[in-house]
């Protein structure tokens, strides 16, 4: 297990890049602790492949270094850096049985054949597949294919890391969920560095103990689950995570009160703490934080639409110009007469060019 | 609810009954009418029972160009399947020069038989061939009219030329197919070049193999215009192949009889062997791949 550091990293898929618009990832620093599992969450085409692929070393970036544990393996052919990756699509040797998949990477290494038995028996274990050593891996399903690439690697007991590019895409939805948690537990009993690639939120908030967010080739937060949901540092974080994600409103500080109060369209929102910004200024709130209210202060809405999705339910409103939603508890009422929303308190971020604005004053 | 029986609807399938009867059993069907009979001349036949195909059977005419032809169809597999996997290996993946090389490999495959027995021919003349010459010239006893050996090496040679790009696309569309992620996880599991053709290129090009086999044993097996042009048979009887020994007699000697049998005999050899070998592929296949 390692420790991997990416330093100054970029990449573009063109020979000469022009500008930052051509780099499939922008100038990025990061250090993956050892042992922890993290998630890198985006849409498709935002660069988390191009990422993975750099780690693996399937593809050398065109700038910066990638070091494990201090070392630098930029350029260093996928063999040498001893890592194990699962694809989207299961591969395993058709041909094989489960026993010999599980020791074709030891036995290709030159082990000797007891020590491959002993691990191969291991690993089997660990992955709940001792039934089936002796089957064919062709006629296994899916999800069976997957546990076997993941346990070509892990009977590398020395792995560096265990990379996963997106790995429940084919697993049929009730098994993706025994799967994942599988998953977590062998982090928990064995931690590996782990690093999951993947564009579903849930999936990334469940598996990983940090989320890397990235969006247009850059990285724009790396955060617990928690920090994401309540500190989204990216209006694009906030959007892409949560069901349904933040609800935006452009909004102009309040000079008069010290940047206390913003004004949204003809309604003035108490911040509670001065804020300071430049750029076009926005206000985001998550749905889970917008309280419906009749009369009063706060923003002028009318309820469009009303979803129940069983534990809370979706009020789809339009207010300031705009269509929002708010989340509410499954037994709350909604009050017929609804016509402002207000927000809570402790769930309000404010934007200036779409990065978060911390309060007091200064920027990010 | 009841069905309701509705016989007319046996004339849905009259269109295609009709159409194989007459390109297929009925011609069939004549040639085992000629099989069963004895003429001398005049058109009168009468009844000969399964005599022919008992001559035939005794004949070792029959034997020899049997052996003859086995032994051809096992040497052209035997070069074609292995040298057409190693051309699609090495043949590049993407870009100009993979169009420009799936160009060159298919002219071969748009050349008529015909044209493609003369071609050797010329090709292989001791006088005017570029071969022949050459190889006289290099001091080589080359003469494919008089040796037997020659001839073989020429017919087999040319027949390679021919065919052996069929396999190639084959087993390129196969090796196409593989996804890049088994090479990316065969670099992670630092598997030799070796062990990815055994265990990733070889089990996925298994299914177009299979095909590339059959069609080529079929064809070999039935050859005829390209040795017809190229050797005529011979020399004697070296390069007579069934097809050439079979229009011999059918046309040359005008024996209906002996050559109806034969040919029935001759059709069902090539199924049989096919059959073997489909369902010895097919279950091998199935079981654990080759």
């Amino acid at each position: 297990m390692a420790r991997i550091t990416l330093d100054n990293l970029a990449h573009s898929y063109l020979t000469y890049p022009r500008g930052p618009e051509d780099f499939a990832l922008k100038e990025l620093n990061h250090d993956w602790a050892d042992g922890e599992a993290y998630a890198l969450l985006g849409a498709s085409g935002c660069g988390k492949s191009t990422l993975l692929n750099i780690i693996s070393g399937l593809l050398i970036p065109s700038q910066g270094r990638v070091l494990f544990d201090g070392r630098d393996v930029t350029t260093a052919p996928t063999a040498e850096r001893n890592i194990a990756q699962v694809f989207q699509f299961p591969v395993v040797y058709d041909t094989m049985t489960v026993r010999q998949n599980l020791a074709f990477p030891l036995k290709n290494r030159g082990m000797e054949a007891a020590e491959i038995a002993r691990r191969v028996q291991k690993v089997a274990a660990m992955i709940d597949m001792e039934a089936q050593l002796d089957r064919k891996a062709r006629g296994l399903t899916a999800d069976a294919k997957q546990k076997i690439s993941l346990g070509r690697g892990m009977v590398r007991e020395d792995v560096n890391a265990l990379l996963f590019d997106e790995p429940l895409t084919v697993i049929d939805p009730h098994m993706k969920w025994e799967l994942r948690t599988q998953l977590k537990k062998l982090h928990h009993d064995f931690g590996h560095t782990m690093i999951y690639v993947t564009h579903d939120q849930t999936e990334a908030l469940t598996f990983a103990d940090k989320v890397v967010v990235m969006h247009d080739g850059r990285v724009v937060q790396i955060g617990t689950p928690q920090d994401l949901f309540e500190r989204p540092a990216h209006t694009f974080v906030g959007y892409f995570i949560g069901s349904p994600g933040m609800n935006l409103f452009d909004a102009t500080l309040d000079a008069t009160s010290n940047g206390r109060h913003a004004r949204i369209g003809d309604a003035t929102v108490d911040l509670t703490q001065p804020y300071a910004a430049t750029g076009r200024v926005q206000v985001g709130v998550r749905p889970e934080f917008i309280r419906l209210a009749a009369g009063g202060d706060g923003i002028p809405a009318q309820i469009t639409r009303i979803e129940d999705v069983g534990r809370h339910k979706i009020v789809r409103l339009h207010a300031a110009g705009r269509d929002i939603s708010a989340l509410i508890g499954e037994g709350e009422a909604i009050p017929a007469d609804t016509d402002r929303i207000t927000f809570a308190p402790q769930g309000v971020n404010v934007y200036a060019d779409d990065w978060r604005v911390a309060p007091g004053g200064e920027s990010r | 609810m009841n069905k309701t029986v509705n016989q007319k609807a046996w004339f849905l399938i009259l269109p295609v009954l009709i159409l194989v009867a007459f390109s297929a059993v009925i011609p069939l069907m004549t040639v085992v009418n000629y099989a069963v009979q004895d003429t001398f001349g005049n058109n009168e036949f009468f009844w000969a029972g399964l005599s022919w195909f008992e001559d035939m059977l005794q004949s070792d005419r029959m034997w020899d160009a049997l052996g003859r032809q086995l032994l051809f169809s096992a040497i052209i597999l035997a070069i074609e399947v292995p040298l057409g996997i190693l051309v699609a290996l090495n043949m590049p993946k993407k870009g100009f020069w993979a169009s420009f090389c799936l160009v060159v490999m298919s002219l071969p495959l748009l050349i008529p038989w015909n044209v493609v027995g003369t071609i050797w021919q010329i090709f292989g003349r001791v006088d005017i061939g570029l071969l022949g010459h050459t190889l006289a010239a290099l001091g080589f006893d080359y003469n494919y009219t008089q040796d037997t050996f020659d001839a073989w090496v020429t017919v087999i040679v040319m027949d390679v030329w021919h065919w052996t790009s069929l396999v190639a696309l084959l087993a390129y569309a196969g090796l196409r197919s593989i996804p890049d992620a088994y090479y990316q996880a065969a670099k992670i599991d630092q598997a030799s070049r070796w062990a990815v053709f055994r265990y990733i290129e070889l089990p996925k090009m298994a299914g177009v193999l299979m095909i590339a086999i059959l069609l080529r044993f079929m064809d070999s097996f039935m050859i005829y215009t390209e040795p017809f042009v190229l050797t005529g048979g011979g020399p004697g009887n070296a390069t007579t192949f069934l097809s050439i020994d079979l229009v011999k007699m059918a046309l040359g000697q005008f024996d209906l009889g002996p050559a109806a049998a034969f040919s029935l005999m001759y059709f069902l050899v090539i199924m049989a062997i096919s059959w073997v070998f489909y369902t010895v592929m097919t279950t091998l296949d199935k079981r654990d791949g080759i």
